[in-house]
């Protein structure tokens, strides 16, 4: 049940094995979050670089904090504060960081494929913090470990995903993930907002993908609604007619959410913008694992750090 | 690897007399079960606290609360080498605040393992004592530290390996020694 990889760059590399490894892994990080002195020495002298150059709360602290409680140093950097702000290029920026001797560097970028390829540059393990509308894969590591506490299991299970696919990363981690471990998507959205050919995903997998119009026909008997984003700042062009027109088709309402099954869990990877893709009533409800999802994140960063820099020991000995 | 079979110092029968003889002194030396939690070092650590547990509230009519350590995130080996070790769960389910600990381990040899369930330990809260029971103790100490309650002393070679084995995860029940061929 070995994990050897140097980087984490998304979840289509990875197995069935190594993802169920990363999430037993994880579970025993949580309990470390509950302790009054939450901090273990496991990663005591190693430095982690959260590189940072899209805007990001939830996952720059989840990964700070994990950091932290393994008692790794964590320094934080973002595009606006970094000599990228005076004509450094990416390579060079992180070749100069290279040459302080990080044992990890999180990395996020707008642009696709940035992380893959600082990893080939780089010594130190890279961890994709979301690359543009490519892949995020500890958020839907951490999507996975939530249905799982909640529901026991991933396989069979039948996922409803609404929203923005074709600007989501979330979506498309999560995609790869829950159909390797054998799960039921159905997605909709505006037509305009799901990839042509969406369905090409899922290809030798357990699992199967449905493309729906209408948001009742995804969330019909579904046992997990993930709710999406509208990614106003991806959107060069209009793909439909206004938020308004969005929220009346495609939003999470109390009465929709009634067609899921009757212990239907709901899920979002935030920022929710209430009132648009989810209402407030559903969000506040028992339905919701919004803030569960943000706790597991942090297990989930613990355990994926632990991983790659450094919880490798040579020999099990007592 | 081959292992080869030296000898076997303890039976399922030797076992189970040198469990009970534990358990009657750790309630001997705490005078009873107040205060008392039983902590098992993964694994093998983690049945026999259960089998002391057993033994005590023969003794006793109470059982003393249990917990189990994983000791990995602790350890002082992790390199960036070898495959990534397995971290299972921790669980402590009392406050260990003023309360007497013993550790229970199925072997102390080096005494590294020890010497991190210390840490781990502290990090819960800050128990009034910690004891240390083990069913083997085969010698070649790398750090100062001692078992005070010794189920069976054995003398080894630094080649040489103790196997614990119990009906909980092995085929057998009993305590040999093997060497790598």
């Amino acid at each position: 049940m070995a994990f050897n990889h140097k980087d984490l760059l998304g979840i289509r590399e990875l197995s069935v094995e190594e993802i169920n490894s990363i999430l037993d892994t994880a579970e025993s990080f949580k309990e470390v979050s509950r302790r009054s002195i939450k901090k273990v020495p496991t990663l005591r002298g190693k430095t982690i670089i959260n590189f940072f150059f899209e805007a990001s709360t939830r996952t720059r602290t989840s990964f700070e904090i994990a950091a932290k409680r393994l008692s790794a140093d964590a320094i934080n950097i973002s595009a606006s504060t970094s000599s990228v702000t005076k004509g450094e290029t990416l390579i060079d920026t992180a070749r100069n960081l290279e040459a302080m001797a990080p044992d990890a560097i999180v990395i996020r970028h707008p642009t696709p494929g940035v992380p893959h390829q600082l990893a080939r540059l780089i010594d130190a393990a890279i961890i994709n913090g979301g690359d543009g509308a490519h892949e995020h894969p500890t958020q839907a590591l951490l999507d996975a470990f939530t249905i799982r506490e909640r529901k026991g299991r991933i396989h069979g299970l039948q996922v409803a995903i609404i929203g923005d696919i074709m600007h989501s990363r979330v979506a498309r981690s999560n995609t790869h993930l829950l159909t390797k471990m054998g799960a039921h998507l159905r997605i909709a959205g505006p037509r305009t907002l799901i990839p042509t050919q969406y369905e090409k995903i899922v290809e030798d997998s357990e699992g199967s993908l449905t493309v729906c119009d209408r948001i009742e026909d995804a969330i019909s008997g579904s046992d997990v609604v993930m709710m999406l984003r509208i990614q106003r700042e991806r959107m060069s062009d209009a793909f439909f007619p206004s938020l308004k027109e969005y929220s009346i088709q495609y939003g999470l309402t109390a009465k929709r959410l009634e067609l899921a099954a009757s212990d239907a869990i709901v899920m979002h990877p935030g920022p929710v913008n209430r009132g648009v893709e989810i209402s407030s009533e559903v969000v506040d409800s028992a339905h919701s694992l919004v803030l569960d999802q943000v706790t597991n994140g942090v297990a989930i960063r613990m355990a994926v750090l632990f991983l790659l820099a450094g919880g490798k020991t040579e020999a099990h000995s007592d | 690897m081959e292992m080869k079979t030296k000898r076997r110092i303890m039976d399922a029968a030797g076992i189970n007399r040198a469990l009970s003889r534990l358990a009657s002194q750790i309630v001997e030396r705490n005078v009873g079960t107040n205060d008392l939690i039983l902590i098992g070092i993964r694994r093998r650590g983690v049945p026999l606290a259960e089998r002391i547990a057993d033994r005590i509230e023969q003794f006793e009519g109470a059982r003393p609360p249990l917990g189990q350590l994983d000791i990995t995130l602790y350890r002082d080996d992790l390199s960036t080498v070898g495959p990534s070790p397995v971290v299972n769960r921790t669980d402590i389910p009392v406050d260990v605040t003023g309360r007497a600990i013993v550790l229970i381990d199925d072997v102390l040899y080096t005494g590294r393992t020890v010497r991190a369930a210390l840490d781990q330990i502290v990090d819960f809260g800050r128990p009034s004592r910690v004891e240390l029971a083990v069913l083997v103790d085969r010698g070649h100490r790398e750090l100062p530290i001692q078992a005070d309650y010794v189920g069976k002393l054995v003398q080894t070679t630094e080649i040489e390996i103790v196997k614990v084995m119990l009906a909980d995860y092995d085929e057998d029940e009993q305590v040999i020694v093997v060497e790598k061929e």
